[in-house]
This record gives C-alpha cells, sequence and structure tokens, in this order.
C-alpha cells in the first residue's frame, strides 16, 4: 500500500511537469512574454505536487507507528504494568493481529488486537485522504501561481540550492551520528566502571561480565579487574609500532626513489603496482597472515629454538605494515615532488651529490608533509581490524614479546560484538567505548596530521 | 692532500650508490611482497575450481525406492531415495562391516541422496536399470585427490580412515573418480560441508549491499560535491563541513560498524545482518571518498566554460546543472567506481551489524540475511576443515577479479571520457 501511495505521487509530480508546460506554452501562445523557461513552470508545479505530499508522508510513516502503540496501551495504563510488560503486550497484540500468534489468548488481547487492526485501517483510509488532499491543494496552488504568470525559475532554483545544502550536511549528519552512536553506552558503561579503572586496570577479561539476570541489579563489584584497558592499549600501541617499523623506511625509501631517481617508465609502472597493495582487502592480508606468515615465523622460530606463538604480534604487525607501504610511499613522493627545484638547483651548484642533496636539503624541506604521511599510516595502522582479528590473538595479554599475541582496540571490539549483542549489558557498552577511544585517536592524529600537511603546502605554494 | 680529496670523493660516491641501492630494494621488497602475496593466494586456491566426483553405479531398484509400477512424476518425487543411495555406497565392498559400511558413506557428500534422485527425474527410464553416476567426494577425499592432505600421517590424526583410502585408490584405479570444473562453487550458497560450500549466498550479500551503497551514496555525494564547489559561500560553517569530510575519510570502518549498530539497528530497529543495513553503512563509508572524488573533477572543469554560459545568460543553477556538471562526471564515475570498489572490500562494519550469521539460503532482496564475499572469506579462514582452506583462496581470487574489473573500469572511462583541458 504504501509503495502504491509513494509510485502515484512520483507519477503525479511527472504527469504535473507536463502540465506545468503546457501551461507555460499556452500563455506563450498569448503572446505574453514568460518570466522563465516553459520547463521551470514544469519544474515549479511538479515541486509543488510531490514535495508536500511526500513531506506528510514520512512524518505519517514515522509517527504513525508510535500513536497507533500509544493509544493501545492507554487501555492498560492504569493496571501497573512495566514497561517492557508493555511492550511485550503490544507486540503480542501485533502478531495475534496478523494472526501469527501462538500463545495463549486472552480477552483482552482480542480486544487490543481488534482495536489495533481498526486503528490501522482508519489510519490508513485518512492518510490517503489527507494526502489527496494536500496534492490536490498544492496542485491548484501552483497552477495558481503560473497562471498568473509569476516568476518560476527564482523558488525552482532556491528549492534546488536548498537540496543541495542539504546534501552537504550528511558529512556532518555521519559525525554526529558516529558521537551520538558512541557517547551514550560510553556514558552508560562509565556509570559502572570507573574511567580510572578503565584507563589504567591492567585485566582485560570481557569474557568474565557474562550477560546478568536483567531484573538484579547492577553490582559494579562484579567487573572490578574486568575492563582494564591498559593490556589493549599497549597492544594496539605495539603493534602499530611494528607495522610502522616495516612501513616507514620501506614506503619512504621507495617514495624518495619514485620522486627522486626513477625514470619516467619505472615510474609509470612501479607506482600503481605498488598502489595495487592498497586495494587489496584487509580481510585478504588477515588471511595472508594468519596462513602464511604466522605459520612461516613459527617455523623459523622453532628452528632457532625460540617459542614462537603461531599467532604473533609479529606476523600482523608485519603483514600490516605491508599494507600501509604504498600510504607512505605515494604521499611522500607528492610532497616530495612539491619541492621546489630551486632547492635542488641550489644543492647541486654547491657540488653536493644527489643523495647529500636529498638527505640534506630535500629531506629537511620535506620533512612536515612525510610526518604528516607517517601519521596518516598511524592511524590506519591503530584502526585497522581484520589482520589483528585474524592473525593476532584476541585474549589481551600485556606483552612486549613481539613473537607472543596480543590483542587491540579493533579486535576486541569485533570479538565483543560478535554474534548477539545485549544492549545495556557492560560487556557491550565496553565495546563502544573502546570505539569511542579509537574514534578520539584517529580524529585527533587524522586532525594533526591534515594540518601539518596542509602548512606544508601553504609554504611552497 | 689530493689523495685525501679523492677518497673523500669515492667514498660520497660509495654513498650515493647505497642510498640508491636503499631505493631499489624497497621497491623490490614491496614488489616482492605484492608477488609473493599473489602467488600464494594463486597456488592454495586453483583447486578449488575443481571439484572431485565419484562414479558409481547405481542400480534403480524400484523395490528398495518403494515405487509401484509406471510411477508418476509425483511418485518419483516423493520416492524414498536414501536405502537406495545407501545400498550403493555399501555395494562398492559387500564385505564391509558395519563400522566400514558407515566409513563408505562417509566418502560422498550428504548430497548423494539428491544427485541420484535427480539423475533418475532426469531419466525416469532407468527404473531397473544401472548407470554410473556422478557423487561429490567428501571433502577430504576431494583434499587427498588434489594432493593436499597428506596420506602418511598416522590414522588417528587424519580424518580419512585407512579403509576409505583403499577403496577410494580401488577406484582410481578403475577410474570411477574425475575431477571437473566446480560449478557449484558458484551456485551454491554457504554450507558447513566444505565440498558443498559456494559463494552464491554471499556473493548476492555483496551485490544487494553495492546496490544500496550506490543508490545512497552517489546522489547525495554528487549533490554535496555540486553545492560545496560552485555554491557554498566561504564561511566558517562551510569550512566545518569540509572539516568533517576531510576526517570522515579516515576514521576506521570498524567505527562505521559502530555506528550502524548503535543507530540502525538499535534505533531505527531495521533488520539485522541484511545487505540492506551494511549498504547503509557501507554507503556512510563511501560517501567522503566520493564528494572528494566529484569535487576534484569539478574543480578541473576551467572557469571559461562557466564564464561562457554565464555569458549567455544562463543562471547559476543553469550553468552548474547544464555545463559544469556533465563535463565533470568522468571523474565522479570514476571516482565513484573506486569507493565502491573500496566498500566490496570492507570487512569489520559488516561482522558488526550481524553479517557473519550462516546463511545457507540464497537471497533475493536487500531484506534477507545475507553474509558477504569478504566476511565470507573470514567465515571460511575461520572454520578448522582443510576443505576451506582453498575455498577460502578462491573466494579471495573471485572478489580480487571483481575489485580488477572495477578499477579497470574506472581508469577506462576517466581515460576515454575526461576531457584534457590544457
Amino acid at each position: 500500500m504504501n509503495l502504491v501511495i509513494f509510485i502515484f505521487i512520483v507519477l503525479l509530480g511527472f504527469t504535473s511537469y507536463y502540465f506545468g508546460r503546457k501551461k507555460a506554452y499556452s500563455i506563450q501562445a498569448t503572446n505574453t512574454r514568460l518570466t522563465a523557461l516553459p520547463q521551470f513552470y514544469g519544474y515549479y508545479l511538479a515541486i509543488w505536487c510531490a514535495i508536500p505530499a511526500f513531506i506528510i508522508y514520512s512524518l505519517w510513516a514515522i509517527f504513525e507507528p508510535s500513536i497507533v502503540k500509544l493509544i493501545i496501551l492507554s487501555d492498560y495504563s492504569n493496571q501497573g504494568y512495566l514497561d517492557d510488560e508493555l511492550n511485550l503486550i503490544y507486540e503480542k497484540t501485533k502478531s495475534l493481529s496478523r494472526g501469527q500468534f501462538s500463545g495463549e489468548i486472552t480477552t483482552y488481547l482480542e480486544t487490543s488486537a481488534e482495536k489495533y487492526l481498526n486503528l490501522r485501517s482508519i489510519a490508513q483510509n485518512s492518510k490517503v485522504v489527507l494526502i489527496l488532499a494536500i496534492i490536490i491543494a498544492s496542485i491548484v496552488y501552483g497552477y495558481k501561481r503560473i497562471s498568473s504568470n509569476n516568476r518560476t525559475r527564482e523558488p525552482v532554483e532556491k528549492f534546488l540550492n536548498a537540496v543541495l545544502f542539504t546534501a552537504s550536511l550528511a558529512a556532518i549528519l555521519t559525525t554526529i551520528g558516529i558521537v551520538f552512536s558512541l557517547i551514550f553506552q560510553t556514558i552508560d558503561f562509565f556509570k559502572v566502571i570507573p574511567l580510572f579503572d578503565f584507563i589504567f586496570g591492567t585485566h582485560w577479561y570481557p569474557a568474565k561480565a557474562f550477560v546478568r539476570d536483567a531484573s538484579e541489579p547492577l553490582d559494579p563489584s562484579m567487573y572490578s579487574d574486568t575492563f582494564g584497558a591498559v593490556p589493549i592499549f599497549a597492544g594496539t600501541f605495539f603493534i602499530a609500532l611494528i607495522a610502522m617499523c616495516v612501513a616507514i623506511p620501506i614506503g619512504l625509501m621507495s617514495g624518495i626513489y619514485l620522486a627522486e631517481y626513477a625514470s619516467t617508465k619505472v615510474r609509470q609502472y612501479a607506482k600503481p603496482l605498488i598502489e595495487i597493495l592498497a586495494g587489496i582487502p584487509t580481510v585478504v592480508y588477515g588471511f595472508f597472515a594468519a596462513l602464511t606468515v604466522g605459520p612461516f615465523l613459527k617455523d623459523i622460530g622453532t628452528a632457532m629454538g625460540l617459542e614462537v606463538s603461531a599467532e604473533s604480534a609479529l606476523a600482523a604487525g608485519g603483514v600490516m605494515g605491508i599494507m600501509i607501504i604504498p600510504f607512505i610511499s605515494s604521499l611522500s613522493d607528492d610532497v616530495i615532488t612539491s619541492v621546489p627545484q630551486s632547492l635542488r638547483d641550489g644543492s647541486y651548484a654547491m657540488g653536493a651529490t644527489k643523495s647529500e642533496t636529498i638527505k640534506k636539503v630535500i629531506f629537511p624541506a620535506a620533512l612536515p608533509g612525510i610526518v604528516g604521511s607517517i601519521l596518516l599510516g598511524v592511524s590506519r595502522a591503530v584502526g585497522e581490524t581484520m589482520i589483528v582479528v585474524m592473525a593476532s590473538g584476541l585474549a589481551a595479554n600485556l606483552t612486549f614479546n613481539p613473537l607472543e599475541s596480543t590483542s587491540t582496540i579493533t579486535a576486541q571490539i569485533v570479538v565483543i560484538l560478535i554474534g548477539d549483542q545485549a544492549f545495556g549489558d557492560p560487556k557491550t557498552q565496553a565495546a563502544f567505548a573502546l570505539g569511542m577511544t579509537l574514534f578520539l585517536v584517529t580524529l585527533s592524529l587524522n586532525i594533526f596530521a591534515l594540518r601539518v600537511v596542509k602548512k606544508y603546502r601553504e609554504k611552497y605554494e | 692532500m689530493n689523495k685525501n680529496k679523492e677518497k673523500l670523493l669515492n667514498s660520497r660516491y660509495r654513498a650515493e650508490k647505497r642510498f640508491q641501492f636503499y631505493g631499489k630494494s624497497a621497491i623490490f621488497l614491496a614488489l616482492l611482497f605484492l608477488t609473493i602475496f599473489i602467488f600464494k593466494i594463486f597456488s592454495t586456491g586453483y583447486t578449488a575450481f575443481q571439484k572431485t566426483w565419484l562414479i558409481v553405479p547405481v542400480t534403480f531398484d524400484a523395490e528398495t525406492m518403494y515405487l509401484d509400477e509406471n510411477p508418476s512424476k509425483e511418485d518419483l518425487e516423493d520416492a524414498d531415495y536414501f536405502d537406495l543411495a545407501l545400498q550403493t555406497m555399501f555395494d562398492l565392498d559387500k564385505s564391509a562391516s558395519e563400522k566400514q559400511q558407515n566409513d563408505l558413506k562417509r566418502m560422498v557428500s550428504y548430497f548423494f541422496e539428491r544427485e541420484i534422485k535427480r539423475e533418475l527425474l532426469n531419466d525416469p527410464s532407468l527404473i531397473g536399470k544401472t548407470k554410473d553416476v556422478y557423487l561429490t567426494a567428501s571433502d577430504d577425499l576431494d583434499q587427498v585427490f588434489k594432493g593436499n592432505y597428506p596420506r602418511d600421517l598416522p590414522e588417528d590424526q587424519r580424518r580419512v580412515t585407512d579403509y576409505q583410502l583403499k577403496i577410494f585408490d580401488q577406484l582410481v584405479e578403475q577410474g570411477r573418480v574425475e575431477s571437473k570444473f566446480n560449478l557449484s562453487f558458484f551456485t551454491y550458497p554457504d554450507s558447513r560441508e566444505a565440498e558443498l560450500a559456494g559463494i552464491a549466498s554471499s556473493f548476492m550479500g555483496s551485490i544487494f549491499s553495492i546496490l544500496v551503497c550506490l543508490v545512497i551514496a552517489f546522489p547525495v555525494a554528487v549533490l554535496a560535491a555540486i553545492y560545496l564547489e560552485e555554491f557554498a559561500p566561504k564561511n566558517r560553517f562551510t569550512d566545518f563541513i569540509e572539516v568533517n569530510i576531510n576526517n570522515l575519510a579516515a576514521v576506521p570502518s570498524i567505527v562505521f560498524g559502530l555506528l550502524g549498530l548503535g543507530i540502525l539497528l538499535a534505533v531505527f530497529q531495521l533488520p539485522r545482518s541484511t545487505p540492506l543495513v551494511g549498504g547503509i553503512t557501507l554507503s556512510l563509508m563511501t560517501l567522503p571518498t566520493i564528494i572528494i572524488a566529484c569535487r576534484a573533477s569539478l574543480k578541473a572543469v576551467p572557469p571559461s566554460i562557466r564564464e561562457a554560459a554565464l555569458a549567455m545568460g544562463a543562471s547559476k543553477m543553469q550553468t552548474t546543472m547544464h555545463h559544469t556538471v556533465p563535463l565533470s562526471m568522468p571523474g565522479t564515475l570514476s571516482g565513484t567506481i573506486i569507493g565502491l570498489a573500496q566498500a566490496l572490500g570492507e570487512t569489520a562494519p559488516l561482522i558488526l551489524i550481524g553479517m557473519v550469521a550462516f546463511v545457507n539460503t540464497i537471497p533475493g532482496s536487500p531484506l534477507d540475511p545475507a553474509a558477504s564475499l569478504p566476511v565470507q572469506i573470514y567465515i571460511w579462514a575461520e572454520s578448522a576443515e582443510r576443505g576451506f582452506v582453498e575455498k577460502v583462496s578462491a573466494c579471495i581470487m573471485v572478489l580480487l577479479g571483481f575489485l580488477i574489473i572495477m578499477n579497470l573500469f574506472a581508469q577506462i572511462i576517466r581515460h576515454k571520457f575526461e576531457k584534457k583541458w590544457s
């Protein structure tokens, strides 16, 4: 039914476009000068026809269920039910009205179900009537405006401008959405677990916080020594460090080589090839790390008499480093190429070799940009999920031995939230608190890095 | 004095050589990783495109199937094929003990009953006759036949018994084992049994997610980019929007998963595990990528075009919609495709919104629970069974194939249709 209304409105919108344009032609035929091109008359009428109807339509869709629920449950309001029980009654009523209810049917429920169906049909009918009325009213209004040859281009363009502006708000809305989705759960989490315990605690065993009975009051002492995030922060930092140990030398050196030494031909092929590394999905890297690199390191380690875990931080960090190489290489390549030629010429004129010029002149000049690219790489490493989930351990050990397994913020979020989640449970909330930490850390890294890069660009422009 | 100078010069030249060598080896290392990587995936994955079949003579005995004479089509549909199928397997070794009979049964997939049924439904005249039927071998025997399974392990450490190996070798000798192209890998949904697992369900899940993502992200991103590039006044607010877009592009994908979980599932109560929610989550992620690409290509349209249109009396909106935007479309489209390719490879956010559920049906709409190709890779990679290793690699090959096609497509659009202004 809703789809039918939707299609009806759309079709009506198209038809009114043609009507509007026709009207414009007929005005033109009377030798009156039009105030805009004929199609603007069409757009004008189409907008008047469809937009008010759509607004009513979507408002209705948003508010109808909750209003119906309110009316149904008002019958039960004075009987001392809890909120959860009321919700259950409502769900039962709904499924009974659909004929899918398989529990005990009481007379109360039956009357509610009847009332529900009744309300729904009233709502449906009044919706159709209201939307039709709105459409007719707005078309009549719009048509009148057109007939008196009012301006049509300006309002249409104003409307389009508003649409464009609304679309550009999407980015802000997404950010707000991220903050909102994280903040409430995080606040709830810190109501149970003190912030201090979270930041400085050294034991992380979320599995201990099993789903509790909802009717029992929350006992914070139950969770002491459960959500201490130090091992995870340390693991995140450690794996990112290993990754950067791989990525920085290789990425930076290949960036320098591509920018300064490579012939156009080598550059033409090597650059996109290296960038393929950035296009490979991270789950593929994870599989590679878990299947190939992990066992390989273990074999080497055992041959050397070392004890290496099959899921070592080294395997995860190393593979993550390979993934980050192209980020650093192409960004530092860009940065180095944008160093002005005059600096190089000056250095060559003083008799410096190419490598001396790079080390003593270009590198210092490009340093801010390179630092920015490295920071962006670090932010990638901190936020990387699948490689760690698949190749490093899921247990949070507080260790700085690269041959043992550690866990990271991202991996713990996945471990906690995979499968069914119970909102309102400290364990689930812990994942959101970790997400908040991750968001804040990467956000500040990004803002800082982007600012550094921007400043650097301005310097040479 | 002169000698010292020469020495210094030589050492400086050596330093130069060394530095160049470091640069070359860095590039070499990066390309080496890429090669190892691709080689490893292909060498473990290519066998998954072959499937091992046992060719077993089946006697379609009407009595075993409880069929009357001249059965109708419905009778054939409802007949009991299980006993017949069991009997077929037991006939491979008439002297088998009860335990060995069980082993015999486990040499083929549990689809053997259906495979025999299909054969008879195709040709009902087979009743009472004997015909060689292709049965899917169990994943362990499949791996043995492909040489991926070490036969020299002690019996209690492998999943194939000595007895099964003996019968299997007999069949191989008689030429009754055959390897054919594994079509079911592309047409079957996921399964707990490696020999029957296919990518159809996760493939459809990926397609639906990407479509939802495209439908939402593309229009919003293009409109936003047009506003920011062409209409937005330079003020604090538009600066703020810009900062937001740049930051969103670098927010870790898992945070978008938390957004999907905390807002789309918890607040808006959208159905869990569905490509609809996955697509919306991915669209929020690709939005900044497309906006940035679209803005770049709008910026590349030279001002002379706009000025010419304005000079002819077009309004600002007409100039933009009739001239600037169409000219920027190739760049926008290729940016969109690259953004979608990124979204196609994304795993973590989809795991959080529940697209890791085991789905053994092929989803028919974005509202049916589904996995996606990368999530399927994750699910299979976490399974212990040996048969899944090659499946993972094969699934990766399919995914990489799609990514390559999409990127090539983006390149072609860019090179073919983009106008060079100079």
